[in-house]
Order: C-alpha cells, then sequence, then structure tokens
C-alpha cells in the first residue's frame, strides 16, 4: 500500500525523505566501488521490467478480487541488496511521478516501506540464509513466500506508524493494525507466490540466464552482519526520534517545517513588513474594512486552531464566504491567463 | 594506403554454449569499397559484424583492422575507428533523448563540450534528422530510430561504418531514404541484409557467407544474379532483376 | 480497451505533454522540483482541522495547468483513480472523532468531517502538484535537476534507463497480453499461473535485452562512466518565478486569507 502525502505531517515525510535519500547514496557508493559496467543497463531495463510487470493485473485465486506485483523480492533476489534498492527507488520514483501513486513527500516513505524492507531486512536476514545455489525449487518457494510475507508485513506496519505519527488520521492503532495487516498477510501470500513462480520460471527455462544475472551483480558474498545491524540501528533510532519528537511537542509540525524550509530569526520581522504593507494596501483598497491584522498574533494563531474546541459560528461562515470568493478568484486568473494566452496567438 | 582495411584471416568463432558460427572465414574489404554480406538465416552474419568492433574475440585467425590487429589490447581503439549499427534500434538508442544519445560516444571519447555540441549537429543533419534533435526516441518513428542510430555512429567519426540488417521493417519511402543515405557516404561500409535490392543499389561487391564460411565473393552484380547460387542459400534474386 | 493498454496509454499521454512548449515548461526543472515540494511542504503543514486556509492554495496547480496548458480533464481523471488507499484511511476520522466543530444555522458539524475534508482537499492539491511537475517537466529536465543537485549519479542514471526502457518494454508487454487475450475470449484478469510465465517470459527477453544495449554502450566507447551534458541554466525569469511563488506561498501559510476576505463581505 502507497503511503500518501495527505496523510502526512512534513516532519515524517522528512524524516523519512532523509533516511531514504540516506540509504540511497549509501547504496550508490557501494555500487560504484563494484560497479560492473554491464549492471548499468541491467539495473535499467529489469526496472522497467518490474514497472511493467507491476501494470498487469492477475486474478487473486478464490476471491476474484486482482492484485499486481510488488517486486521489491523479486529485484533482491535477482540483483542483490545494493542494486536492487535503487532499482527498486527508481520504480517507485517513476510511479509517484506518473501514477501518482502517494506523492512526492510519501516518496521518501515508500521508499522505505516497499524498498528498504525487503532489500535489507527481509533479504539478508530471511532468504539468503534459506536459499543456497543448489536450492530446489520447492525450497525457493518456500523462502520467496515467507520473505514476502514478513516484507509486507513490515512495510505495512511502517504505513500505520508513518499515519499515525503524522496526525492526521484519528484512526487508534488497534484498529489500524487490525485492518491493515491480514489484509497486508494475504497480498504478502500471492506476492511470495508469484516471486517463486517468476525465479523458477526462468530457472527452469532458461538457467544461464540466472547464472549470468548473479554474475554481474557485485558483492554476491555474504553481507557482514555488523554493517547490516548499524543499518537496522540507523533505522531504530530514526523512527524512535521522530515518536519522541511527536510525543514532546504535539503533532503540529507546522512552525518546525516552516523554520526548517525558510529559516527562522527573520521570519517575524518580514512578516511584519509584510504585515504592513498589506495594511496600508488594505487601506487604500478599502476592500477589508474591519479586518484587524494579527501582527502580533503569529505566533498563537496557527498553532491554536488545533486545540480549539469551540468556534464561533462567524468563522465558519467568513469560512465558506471567503473560500467561494478565493475560488471565484483563482477560476478567473487560470481563464484570464488561457484568454491572455489565446489573445497573444 | 592500408588505413581502412579490414581483413578477416581463417577466422572462427564459437559462442560459449557451443554454438559453432564461423569456420574459417577469410576475405578483405579495401578503403572505400562497400560490401553487402548476404545469407541464409543462422549463417553467421551477425557474429561476423560483432566481431569487426570487437565485442567479440575470434576463437582462432586473425582480424585486422587497419594498422591494428584485433586482441584484447586493441579492441577498444578498434571499436573507435568501426562504428556499428545494430538490427534492433530500440537496443541502440539507450538515452532519454536523441541529443544525449548521440552526443554518447562523443562524450566518452573526451572532447570538449563545443566540439561535442558540433559533431552532434553535423551527424544529425548528414543523417537527415536534425529536426529530432530533442526528442525522446520513444516518439520517434522506426525509420527516424534508424537514422538516429546511424547519426549515433557517424557522430564518432569511424573510418568504417558496419550495419547490420539496417532496412529491416522499413517502409518503402524510409527504405528509400535509407539507400540515398547510405549512397552518399565516403566510409567504407559494410551491410548485411536480406534486402537484396538494397545490397545491389548501395554495394559493388557481395560475400555469401553459408554455414559459418565464405562461399562466394564478388561483384555484386554478378553474384547476384546467379540463381542456383541464390537457391542454394535461401536467396532470391533481387526484385528489380526479376522484372527482366 | 484492456486495462493493461489503457494505462499504458495514459503514461504516454503524460509523457507528451511534458514536450509541449509553454511558459511553464521552459522554466527550469530545478526551479520547478524545489516550487513543488515547497507547495506540498506548506500544504501538509497544516493543522488537520484546516480547510479554509488552505484554499488559496488551489492558485498554484491552476497557475501550471493553464501556464502550461494542460488539460484539466486529465488531471481530474487521474484524481478519481488514485484516491482510494486516503479515503480508506480518512474516513474512519468522522466515525472515531465526532466533537462538534462548527455549527451553521442548526446543522452541527464534527470535527472528524472537517478533517476529513482537509485530508481529500490535501490529497487533491498535492497529487494534482505532482501530476503537474511532470506534465509540464521532461522526465530528462527532471533527472539532469536531480543530477545537478548532488543526488547520486547511480540512482540518477538508473531513472534514465528506466524511463527510457519502460516505453519499450510496457510495448512488448501490452502486446503480449493482446495476444493472451486474443486467446483467452472473455476472462477478464490473467490466472497467476499465466501471469508467472508472461513475466517469465518478459524477464528473459529483458535480460538479452540488456545484453544487446551492454553491446551497443560498449561499441560507443562507454567505460562505466555516462556522461551527461549540463543544458539548463536558471536565468532571471526562473529566479523570478521561484521568489514570487515562494513569497505567496508563505503569505498564504501565515494568513488566512479566505477568513478575511469572507469576514470583509460577511
Amino acid at each position: 500500500m502507497h503511503m500518501s502525502d495527505a496523510l502526512l505531517s512534513p516532519a515524517v515525510g522528512s524524516i523519512f525523505w532523509a533516511g531514504s535519500l540516506g540509504i540511497i547514496t549509501y547504496c550508490a557508493r557501494k555500487l560504484k566501488d563494484h560497479l560492473n559496467g554491464s549492471l548499468v543497463p541491467l539495473m535499467g531495463v529489469i526496472g522497467a521490467f518490474i514497472f511493467a510487470a507491476q501494470m498487469i493485473n492477475f486474478t487473486i485465486p478464490g476471491t476474484g478480487s486482482s492484485g499486481h506485483l510488488g517486486g521489491g523480492m523479486i529485484l533482491a533476489i535477482l540483483l542483490g541488496h545494493y542494486a536492487a534498492l535503487i532499482t527498486m527507488a527508481s520504480v517507485l520514483t517513476v510511479q509517484c511521478l506518473f501514477f501518482a501513486d502517494g506523492g512526492l513527500l510519501a516518496l521518501g516513505c515508500n521508499i522505505w516501506n516497499l524498498g528498504v524492507y525487503p532489500c535489507f531486512i527481509v533479504y539478508p536476514l530471511i532468504y539468503r540464509p534459506l536459499v543456497r545455489s543448489g536450492s530446489s525449487p520447492k525450497r525457493i518457494a518456500t523462502a520467496s513466500v515467507l520473505s514476502a510475507l514478513i516484507g509486507l508485513q513490515l512495510g505495512s506496519f511502517s504505513v500505520v506508524l508513518e499515519t499515525l505519527l503524522s496526525g492526521r488520521s484519528e484512526l487508534p492503532f488497534n484498529t489500524f493494525i487490525l485492518l491493515m495487516q491480514p489484509v497486508h498477510l494475504a497480498i504478502g501470500l500471492v506476492e511470495g507466490f508469484v516471486t517463486a513462480g517468476v525465479i523458477n520460471f526462468v530457472k527452469a527455462a532458461r538457467p544461464e540466464i540466472l547464472e549470468s544475472v548473479l554474475s554481474a551483480r557485485p558483492l554476491s558474498a555474504d553481507i557482514s552482519i555488523r554493517k547490516l545491524l548499524i543499518i537496522l540501528l540507523v533505522a531504530a533510532i530514526l523512527t524512535g526520534g521522530a515518536l519522541s519528537w511527536f510525543s514532546s511537542s504535539n503533532p503540529d509540525g507546522l512552525e518546525w517545517s516552516i523554520e526548517k524550509v525558510f529559516g527562522k530569526p527573520e521570519l517575524p520581522e518580514q512578516e511584519n513588513m509584510i504585515a504592513s504593507a498589506l495594511k496600508a494596501v488594505q487601506e487604500k483598497l478599502m476592500f477589508l474594512p474591519d479586518y484587524d491584522f494579527p501582527s502580533n498574533k503569529i505566533d498563537n494563531s496557527s498553532a491554536s486552531d488545533k486545540d480549539s474546541s469551540f468556534v464561533d459560528p462567524g468563522t465558519s461562515v467568513s469560512g465558506l464566504v471567503g473560500s467561494f470568493m478565493v475560488l471565484g478568484i483563482i477560476f478567473i486568473f487560470g481563464f484570464g491567463i488561457k484568454v491572455f494566452k489565446k489573445s497573444r496567438g | 594506403m592500408s588505413h581502412h582495411i579490414v581483413e578477416f584471416k581463417d577466422v572462427y568463432y564459437t559462442y560459449p554454449d557451443g554454438t559453432e558460427a564461423l569456420k574459417g572465414v577469410t576475405f578483405r574489404i579495401h578503403h572505400g569499397e562497400s560490401v553487402g554480406i548476404v545469407g541464409a538465416n543462422g549463417t553467421g552474419k551477425s557474429t561476423l559484424i560483432l566481431q569487426m568492433n570487437g565485442f567479440l574475440l575470434p576463437t582462432a585467425g586473425t582480424i585486422r583492422i587497419g594498422d591494428l590487429q584485433l586482441d584484447k589490447k586493441t579492441r577498444s581503439e578498434i571499436g573507435k575507428k568501426v562504428g556499428v549499427v545494430f538490427q534492433n534500434p530500440d537496443d541502440q538508442l539507450f538515452m532519454p533523448t536523441v541529443f544525449d544519445d548521440v552526443s554518447f560516444g562523443p562524450l566518452n571519447m573526451g572532447l570538449t563540450i563545443e566540439r561535442v555540441i558540433e559533431r552532434v549537429d553535423e551527424a544529425l543533419r548528414t543523417a537527415g534528422c536534425y529536426e529530432l534533435r530533442d526528442r525522446p526516441p520513444h516518439h520517434l518513428s522506426l525509420g527516424q530510430k534508424r537514422a538516429v542510430t546511424i547519426a549515433a555512429v557517424i557522430s564518432m567519426q569511424p573510418d568504417i561504418l558496419a550495419m547490420d540488417e539496417p532496412a529491416a521493417s522499413l517502409d518503402p519511402k524510409a527504405r528509400r531514404q535509407l539507400i540515398t543515405l547510405l549512397k552518399g557516404f565516403k566510409h567504407t561500409k559494410i551491410i548485411t541484409s536480406h534486402d537484396l535490392d538494397l545490397i545491389l543499389d548501395v554495394c559493388e561487391r557481395c560475400i555469401v557467407i553459408a554455414n559459418g564460411k565464405v562461399k562466394a565473393d564478388g561483384p555484386a552484380r554478378e553474384i547476384l544474379l546467379n540463381q542456383q547460387l541464390l537457391d542454394e542459400n535461401n536467396l532470391e534474386l533481387p526484385l528489380s532483376l526479376q522484372r527482366r | 480497451m484492456l486495462a493493461f493498454d489503457k494505462e499504458y496509454f495514459n503514461i504516454g499521454f503524460l509523457d507528451t505533454l511534458s514536450y509541449k512548449h509553454s511558459f511553464v515548461h521552459s522554466l527550469d526543472p530545478r526551479i520547478k522540483l524545489l516550487t513543488t515540494l515547497a507547495f506540498i511542504l506548506c500544504v501538509v503543514s497544516f493543522p488537520k482541522y484546516e480547510v479554509f486556509q488552505i484554499i488559496p492554495f488551489f492558485f498554484f496547480p491552476v497557475f501550471i495547468l493553464s501556464a502550461g496548458n494542460i488539460p484539466l480533464k486529465f488531471i481530474l481523471k487521474k484524481l478519481l483513480v488514485v484516491s482510494p488507499f486516503v479515503l480508506f484511511v480518512g474516513v474512519f476520522n468522522p466515525v472515531f472523532d465526532t466533537e462538534a466543530i462548527y455549527s451553521l444555522n442548526g446543522f452541527v458539524i464534527s470535527k472528524g468531517w472537517v478533517s476529513l475534508l482537509s485530508i481529500m482537499i490535501r490529497f487533491i492539491l498535492t497529487v494534482s502538484a505532482a501530476f503537474l511537475l511532470i506534465a509540464t517537466t521532461s522526465f530528462m529536465g527532471l533527472c539532469l535537476a536531480l543530477e545537478r543537485m548532488k543526488v547520486p549519479k547511480v540512482f540518477v542514471v538508473q531513472l534514465l534507463f528506466l524511463y527510457r526502457y519502460l516505453f519499450v518494454l510496457a510495448g512488448e508487454t501490452m502486446r503480449l497480453i493482446r495476444a493472451v487475450n486474443m486467446r483467452a475470449f472473455d476472462r477478464k484478469n490473467l490466472s497467476i499461473k499465466l501471469f508467472v510465465s508472461i513475466t517469465g517470459t518478459l524477464f528473459m527477453k529483458t535480460i538479452e535485452r540488456s545484453e544487446r544495449i551492454y553491446q551497443a554502450m560498449c561499441s560507443r566507447g562507454f567505460d562505466g562512466e555516462i556522461r551527461l551534458l549540463k543544458r539548463y541554466k536558471i536565468n532571471f525569469t526562473d529566479t523570478v518565478f521561484a521568489l514570487a511563488t515562494i513569497t505567496v506561498f508563505i503569505i498564504l501559510r501565515k494568513y488566512d486569507i479566505t477568513n478575511m476576505l469572507g469576514r470583509a463581505l460577511g
């Protein structure tokens, strides 16, 4: 399940962006040291392959509903974790742009949920220990199903956490978990069977292809457990940090992000300038005769609405009227641009 | 002047899976010649092309391009001398815009940016596809893609052009444009094709390959009129000659 | 038409839009990426019960849409397709959050409904911003922007290849599926078994293709490094656009224009 911008707070979104970008950079550095030229086009077209395969719907037996491939596990099995993560991240990026699956801010979360778990946790800790080069198709199938199941459980749990940390949804933790995890159990099962099916199909039809792919990928030797532990630790700190930050300072996220993005100390003064400028304009136009600009109430005005259980009816009426006005102005604005463009050519 | 000579001497090639593709091929192509290579499916024409720019190294025998003998050390040098146009343009146009694709080779040659741009524009004009410069390859027709692959190769200014089935699945007009384009090149040209009319139009010499060996080698007009030889090799008289 | 074909042509359409010419298309990709990100951050930074103050932010997508000649219908259709998960999560808000927040002539509106509305508005704004970014910026331009912004080269090159071969492979897949459908008659979706053999076949073709591409790359002097020519330059117009939009974002984020207007009129 793709995380979405609309459910995210800027803080959670940014933290996962940072985490995912960090892992991509780490993988890129690892790949650079071990880059085999043929891996460049290989990763590229396998990414396109996963993308195309995801667009195919198939029937899930017994339900009549349709599903599609996720692909994280297939990539990890074929390319190894470093190349697989980069490839999965690229697939998710293109999806985010062309299908708007999630959105730009949620991309960090999605790379984390659908890329990092299968490539960096499930693959080295579950799949690799179970499958050796001479393993039977049955063993491959068991390992794939198990891996896909665990990968998707982690991913969906992560979606729950991200949503709750962002504080945009009212779903209680227990209910949310109960809604998400069983569904993903089923999805994981299907994903596992499909993963195993594709790997075994290729293995049976053209074993040398699988071999050649495996030989092109870097670091086919075992990964050091220490490094893995470090990555997990960083992940834990990230999540923990996010959690504690939230528990301490109410999920408003607004001041924090604004400050982070635009730099803080100068803001109040600028606002005063803007406010007084607006006021001057307003006085000239007499458009908003009795509105009081909250130039010194800024700090509470934006943070207060969270807890204001009482809102006077006047606010809602003026809000509604204002909304229609604003939408009208925006419509005229857009229409004006079109007319202007047409008149010019 | 031994500059642009292509010489195969008793070349053998066996693929890792055991397929014997070439079994003792010998020929010599001189500077400025244009040579058609014909033969039935699976006789080793594509393998021949892959050896010309050093992608495959012969299992036995020697290949000389100009003054260089092909081996591991010279393969990259030889790669610059021989420009190869492969069968499927989608495999060859791997960058997301025409400009980036054509500039790929020149950039790898370490030229300055101005020189690269100059070369790209020149190659695109020569191949008659300058107006496609900023388009992505997936928006092009097959004929346009073919023209761009040719531009991509000539932007590296090779001495020798080698093409594998350049006219495959082109519509008649695009095919005609390709023939005109090829005729305009002063390079040494080596073209494999089942399109015998194209060979007849573009090449003065023709080599017939059968079963990994050279079956016949001579002026294109003579070879392509030899009904018996053509029949033996799953080929037919060129259409332009059939009408007479 | 089959579902696959539809998706394929949809991406193709979006991609074609990005090669149009307009003021928005001519802006530097880095500027568009940055302003879009700033826009999204501003929109999602509103507290969860905020509805009215977000509305003025519609100016940005409307501007890009009209100045970039993007058909509104296409974006609206896309919005409908991707909404299920957000709706699924958001729809629980009215159930769990029943405290009253507004009363309008006797109608009492609970906080849950307001936050659901807020989520849906955020959804429309953020998703359309992402769509409009790709509809007005060529993918190549975005990749070059990422490279200039120091995103790891391996990742940028991966995106380039993925984009280039996405259309080739999706087209190939489409033909495979059509062939299957021609003989599978009116079964709507593939069975898992068929799916596995189709993707397996596709995968093998893909690997063979990657080998041919590698050959082509080597024959043009590929040495492990992909070199990209820098083309875009941030000019005066770009700077003005970035400053103007971001200033407007800050103003809209800080001042409740909607309520000001409403009060002025009401």
